[in-house]
């Protein structure tokens, strides 16, 4: 861009005066005001940050049955716990978790497990939504790449991933409708 | 040197004011200055006015024309609150799927949804209006030359034909449309559409109202763009100064 | 100091280790801080800095531009208006790329006009010229083919005749354009291949342009008096008087350049383009980008098809002989003062000629190009090989120093002084 020829420009003496620092300053600022837009531009889009809401109908969904949605280009897992599920979630001292955070904390309606199905380890996505998937040693879901095995409360129990499955910001809209995002 | 560089300045000046002689002739007629704010150098869009130029597109020219390229999100850029946006959204049905049955279905429009089509596809709006396309009017206003003005001087320049003047089966005159004979029916009358702010619905006011509209849609950018241009020429003069007196400073020494 | 390695006289350490194992740092010093320039350059000899600027410009907007653009025919044009919309700045990015094109022609243009002005073009610059003139016919293709990308109406007339000059050629003609297009008509293969070769093209520039940078720091950089430093006495160090001068050259061209991006954007395109292309209708006036419009008049103001192509092609091909039509040994206009006249003529029929291209095909206008495609031939062809033989240069200046600072500014016998070969 504009030649750094005015920071020395004063014919070969080193002094550096008053007015070659404020063009220099100025050159500066140019840079930088230039770069920005170049590196904004390649954050979100408006109209991609505009589609960052998805309904889901719940109603169809049995108990024990998951269903995965996309919610902002990633898969959402929602589970219809069963009873056990909840209960085994629930049982879990705190001292057993390596992401310490109760079942409740993770739920609004007990039945209704939200998250995020990628892996926190390196972000790929377990396995454990179809009836026939591995669901790992504790009935939730397992992590194919590395060996994440999370459980009914999708908390980290075993293997590299540092923390729980997520869970996306939702609301009920109704008894049997959320929307995420 | 100044004499050389004048000749620079008027190479450049020549090759600028040479292209709009680019610009399409044909047998129209130039529409007179309407005097938008807008098409000054520094000014911006009457949002009073885009607001119900909106009113007069989704309740007139929406029947026939698209506007696809706009979201209804936008419509916050224009003063509208979101849930006002929400609101206006939610009036018209949006084809969205496939649903797990594999079907398409229809759902109310959410502020993120662009603006419905009246029509599937250019064929069927053909179809529908008598194998003329009502065109896409999201960016209508930078597709005709001196757009503005053009579009104001076409919604009020409906008028009977000269005598003697041939009209095609189903044309109607129209002052400023090339060759003067359109397919479009006259779109505005007096009282089409109420205004909330009271504003009376003149063919007048109505268009104006639109044609602002239409150039907000065409140009959502304008009013940014100017602030930031003021900015950056106003930095750049200021440097221009500067560098101006470093180089006169660098080559005292030359001598 | 080790064998092989470069003797480096760079103070501080770790780039003095840098630069006797790759000595860019010596060699950016000798060309560019210390290279010697003629110490008369006025202000047309800001434009290659400024074309390279606009170069580094136009590929760096068209990656980010090329981040969010999608090269199919049902999504393009709608994926541009998204980029104008949705993306951050990316109004701006596309401004200053459409507009930047523009900025280059006219840049560049300024640039040609200098080199024929001041006799740049003669030896021992040939090489250096016709370098310049790949540049520019390289340019022209890059443009073409970015001027398509849009997937406006003028993108799509302007692809099917522009790619229709082709099947002008006889025998292969047909072939090449089907080619070229990839299908039967413009369609998506041909949007593909030319958002390809338009992202390739610059780097190709930026390659022969560095070549064309090469040759000139061989020969030295002409000057406004055309004759060659005679000594030390007759140039500067180009760094620090032409970085200075060419940073304020810079700054007043980012100034116009910013004008036209934030005040004027579509003012010097076609508001076809802002209609998505239709391959059933033909907009009433095509016109090229304004940029073309004098070779597009010349190939109008032929009534044949194979031979307006021809023209047209043969109107840039003629600069590539430019040193051998003209013989004469003295370069600047300023002391031929009758070719001087011609060529400001010449300047004017192409300034004509770019005035009727953007005109309908009809009279006056196809007269009017006639004669204006009969000059612009004519200078190069007819006149400039005549005034080589007749024409009485006036006196040339003893050296630039005695010219710049007059004789008593020049201690006695300074002038005499060797050149020393940089």
């Amino acid at each position: 861009m504009a030649d750094s020829g005015e920071a020395t420009a004063g014919g070969g003496t080193p002094r550096r005066d008053f007015l070659n620092l404020v063009t220099a300053s100025f050159v500066g600022v140019g840079v930088g005001a230039i770069a920005w837009p170049f590196i904004n531009s390649m954050q979100p889009a408006r109209d991609v940050l505009a589609l960052a809401s998805t309904d889901v109908e719940l109603g169809p969904v049995a108990v024990g049955q998951a269903v995965t949605v996309m919610w902002r280009g990633k898969p959402i897992f929602i589970r219809h716990r069963t009873a056990k599920d909840i209960e085994e979630a629930r049982a879990v001292p705190m001292s057993d978790l390596k992401d310490p955070a109760t079942d409740q904390s993770r739920v609004q309606k007990e039945q209704w497990l939200v998250m995020i199905g990628i892996c926190t380890h390196l972000g790929c996505i377990p396995l454990g939504q179809k009836p026939t998937d591995n669901k790992g040693q504790y009935d939730g879901w397992f992590c194919p790449c590395h060996g994440s095995a999370y459980d009914t409360s999708g908390r980290i129990r075993q293997g590299p991933a540092p923390r729980n499955l997520d869970i996306p910001p939702y609301t009920f809209t109704s008894d049997t409708k959320i929307r995420i995002g | 040197m100044l004499r050389t560089s004048l000749k620079a300045l008027a190479i450049v000046g020549g090759l600028l004011g040479a292209s709009p002689g680019a610009q399409a002739a044909g047998e129209s007629v130039a529409p007179p200055n309407a005097g938008f704010s807008f098409n000054s150098t520094f000014g911006t869009f009457d949002r009073a006015s885009a607001q119900r130029g909106f009113q007069v597109y989704q309740q007139v020219c929406a029947s026939c024309h698209a506007a696809h390229l706009l979201s209804y999100r936008n419509l916050q850029a224009l003063g509208l609150t979101e849930a006002q946006v929400a609101a206006i959204a939610s009036q018209v049905q949006i084809q969205d799927g496939p649903n797990d049955e594999g079907q398409m279905f229809e759902r109310p429009g959410r502020p993120s949804d662009r603006f419905r089509s009246p029509f599937p596809n250019q064929q069927a709006a053909r179809a529908a209006n008598n194998g003329a396309y009502p065109p896409d009017l999201s960016v209508i206003v930078k597709a005709r030359p001196d757009g503005a003005n053009y579009l104001y001087g076409l919604l009020t320049g409906y008028e009977d034909p000269p005598a003697g003047f041939a009209m095609g089966e189903g044309m109607n005159y129209n002052r400023y449309f090339p060759g003067h004979q359109i397919a479009m029916a006259r779109p505005l009358n007096p009282d089409q559409v109420e205004f909330a702010d009271n504003t009376p619905a003149t063919v007048e006011n109505m268009a104006r109202d639109v044609t602002t509209f239409l150039a907000w849609a065409a140009e959502p950018e304008l009013e940014e763009r100017r602030a930031m241009g003021i900015k950056i020429i106003g930095f750049l003069v200021i440097l221009a100064g500067l560098a101006y007196a470093v180089k006169r400073k660098v080559w005292a020494n030359a001598h | 100091m080790a064998s092989g390695l470069h003797n480096s006289d760079v103070p501080n350490p770790v780039l003095r280790w840098i630069d006797q194992r790759m000595p860019v740092i010596t060699m950016m010093q000798k060309e560019y801080g210390s290279f010697p320039t003629p110490r008369n350059f006025n202000y047309f000899w800001n434009f290659g800095a400024l074309a390279m600027v606009n170069l580094m410009i136009m590929i760096a907007t068209g990656i980010f531009l090329a981040m969010h653009y999608t090269p199919h025919t049902s999504m393009a044009f709608d994926s541009v208006e998204r980029i104008m919309r949705d993306v951050n700045f990316g109004w701006l990015m596309r401004y200053v790329h459409a507009n930047g094109a523009s900025m280059f022609f006219i840049v560049v243009y300024i640039h040609i006009w200098r080199g024929m002005y001041y006799g740049s073009y003669k030896a021992p610059r040939e090489l250096l010229w016709m370098l310049g003139v790949v540049i520019f016919l390289l340019m022209m293709a890059t443009a073409f083919m970015g001027y398509v990308l849009p997937w406006g109406q003028m993108s799509f007339w302007g692809a099917t005749v522009i790619t229709n000059l082709f099947s002008a050629f006889p025998l292969v003609g047909d072939w090449i354009v089907t080619l070229l297009w990839g299908g039967f008509s413009v369609d998506n293969p041909t949007l593909n291949r030319f958002f390809a070769l338009h992202y390739l093209l610059p780097f190709v520039i930026v390659g022969v342009v560095f070549l064309h940078v090469v040759a000139l720091h061989i020969t030295g950089s002409n000057n406004p008096l055309g004759i060659e430093p005679k000594g030390p006495q007759d140039t500067l160090p180009f760094h620090p008087y032409y970085t200075a001068k060419d940073s304020f050259g810079l700054v007043i061209y980012f100034i116009v350049f910013a004008v036209l991006v934030f005040f004027a954007p579509n003012y010097l395109g076609h508001p076809d383009n802002y209609i998505p292309a239709d391959p059933l209708v033909t907009p009433a006036h095509i016109v090229p980008e304004w940029y073309f419009l004098p070779f597009y008049a010349i190939l109008r103001a032929v009534p044949d098809k194979l031979g307006g192509v021809l023209l047209m092609f043969g109107s840039i091909l003629v600069w590539f002989v430019l040193p051998w039509l003209d013989r004469s040994p003295v370069r600047s206009m300023r002391f031929r003062p009758i070719a001087r006249i011609c060529f400001l003529l010449w300047t004017v029929s192409f300034a004509v000629l770019l005035w009727c291209g953007g005109k309908p095909a009809e009279e006056p206008y196809v007269t009017i190009s006639r004669f204006a495609t009969a000059y612009y031939f004519g200078y190069f062809l007819v006149i400039l090989p005549l005034l080589s033989r007749i024409e009485k240069p006036l006196p040339l200046p003893e050296s630039i120093a005695r010219a710049v600072l007059g004789a008593g500014a020049l201690p006695a016998g300074a002038a005499a002084k060797p050149m020393e070969k940089a």
